[in-house]
């Protein structure tokens, strides 16, 4: 037999890719509910992990129900939506325009009160990147972050993914006043006063910056429905404060 | 002609050359890029190593076994098909089973493909050999391209980071936050580092292994 016959080529070829697309579309269809199953359960443990819940992966669905009591999916104008906030795909509401992009919020209880967790997603150095902030019941004080990627340099950029740099989210707000300025990734240190900076990962710097402006950008559309929450929470301060100066003005009247 | 026993010098050569005399990093100067990408840190180092080794000495025994049948005119073709399938399968089968360590991996496992190491041993040994030495001519080689690895990763993380594994070595007492003497190199963790690095793996190895030495 001639293997270098014109004939022969084609019908080499042609076998080879055949079988090649036969082996490779089979372990992928065998496979793919495995990673599916592993893509779910890890989101369930980033969010938990966002409130400082570190569990293993594989009971991440047992104990996300524990935590989670409510998912939300708002708008950009801060009106609640119908669906399920957990199947909102990220990847997808970054596509539409700003305002039409369903905006999914978990709401979780630790030791009784509330912390709000907004999903995060933008662009690193080699693709993408997201995780999860959540917020305490004033709207403005980060609880927790957490960060992943798909594709940053290990050691370098993908060191978001690592306690140290996700730790010093705890404790920043995102409102000064009434303005959000999110919280930025400092290049070389940030100053540990600063209540809206953290420091930068050396040899990280482009996905260090894609973290601040994924913050930015995401924050910025939560910003509406986060105001209204702060205002809200504020009136109901004041309500207290007037129940307590009435209970004190009827005490001494009477 | 006679059947030679599998660990015949012979075939203890094909084992042990790549590691010294015919190192695919230090002497064929091939897969740096990886070796230059991966090694801030030993534990994407070790996992490297193992896919590598994995996809290589099944590529090797595969393209051995098809050698009388791939025409000669697109067989670097079939090579790349043959070590694209394996290096896909690998993927998948991290991402279904062992998920942590397909993450670490990320972009990597699909660089697989594009490292000279393995297309070089296909092209210049699997072609031309039968089936058991293709293995072990794999093996060699990718003991060689891991070794290197390895230590390279090891030298970048100790000096760059003060760990091991993610583990810190350097007592966190010698650092100079901590009123020590010590920082920790952050040139360490750049890429023109680990140039230097195989570089200096490769002055070492000539030192002692006078015959490597080309003469002008």
């Amino acid at each position: 037999m001639d293997v270098n016959k014109n004939t022969y080529t084609f019908i080499f070829a042609i076998i080879m890719v055949v079988v090649v697309a036969a082996i490779l579309s089979s372990t992928y269809i065998k496979l793919k509910p495995l990673q599916d199953k592993n893509v779910e359960l890890e989101k369930q443990q980033n969010i938990l992990s966002s409130i400082g819940v570190n569990i293993l992966r594989d009971s991440a669905n047992l104990i996300y129900p524990i935590y989670i009591k409510e998912e939300l999916i708002i708008n950009s104008k801060g009106e609640i939506l119908d669906g399920s906030a957990f199947d909102v795909d990220l990847k997808k509401e970054l596509k539409k325009d700003q305002d039409n992009q369903q905006l999914p919020l978990f709401i979780s209880e630790v030791d009784q009160e509330k912390k709000y967790i907004i999903p995060l997603r933008g662009k690193g150095l080699w693709g993408p990147i997201w995780g999860f902030i959540a917020l305490e019941e004033d709207f403005n004080t980060v609880y927790g972050a957490v960060f992943d990627h798909k594709a940053e340099t290990p050691g370098l950029g993908a060191e978001i993914n690592r306690s140290f740099f996700e730790d010093q989210f705890a404790g920043k707000s995102i409102f000064e006043a009434d303005k959000l300025v999110s919280i930025i990734v400092v290049k070389g240190g940030a100053d540990p006063s600063d209540m809206h900076a953290v420091d930068g990962i050396s040899g990280g710097t482009i996905t260090s910056d894609g973290v601040t402006n994924m913050l930015a950008e995401r924050l910025s559309l939560y910003s509406s429905y986060l105001q209204m929450m702060k205002l809200e929470n504020e009136v109901k301060l004041v309500m207290s404060e007037m129940d307590t100066v009435n209970s004190i003005v009827d005490s001494i009247i009477n | 002609m006679s059947k030679e026993s599998l660990f015949s010098k012979k075939n203890r050569k094909l084992l042990t050359d790549p590691l010294d005399d015919n190192n695919p990093i230090t002497v064929q100067v091939l897969g740096i890029c990886s070796a230059l990408a991966i090694t801030v840190q030993l534990e994407p180092a070790v996992v490297m190593a193992l896919s590598v080794f994995f996809v290589l000495s099944v590529a090797n025994v595969i393209v051995s076994l098809l050698r009388n049948l791939i025409p000669s005119r697109i067989r670097i073709i079939v090579q790349l098909v043959v070590i694209a399938t394996l290096v896909i399968l690998v993927d998948e089968v991290l991402k279904a089973f062992v998920y942590d360590v397909s993450k670490e991996l990320s972009v990597f496992v699909g660089l697989i493909i594009t490292n000279c190491i393995i297309m070089g041993r296909l092209e210049a040994f699997a072609l031309g050999n039968t089936p058991g030495k293709a293995f072990l001519d794999g093996l060699g080689n990718a003991f060689g391209y891991g070794f290197i690895l390895i230590v390279v990763a090891f030298f970048r993380e100790l000096l760059g980071s003060g760990t091991l594994f993610g583990t810190q070595v350097i007592p966190l007492e010698w650092y100079i936050e901590n009123g020590g003497f010590y920082a920790n190199n952050g040139m360490m963790i750049l890429p023109p580092m680990a140039l230097i690095t195989v570089g200096i793996l490769i002055w070492i190895q000539r030192m002692k292994n006078r015959k490597l030495i080309e003469s002008n």
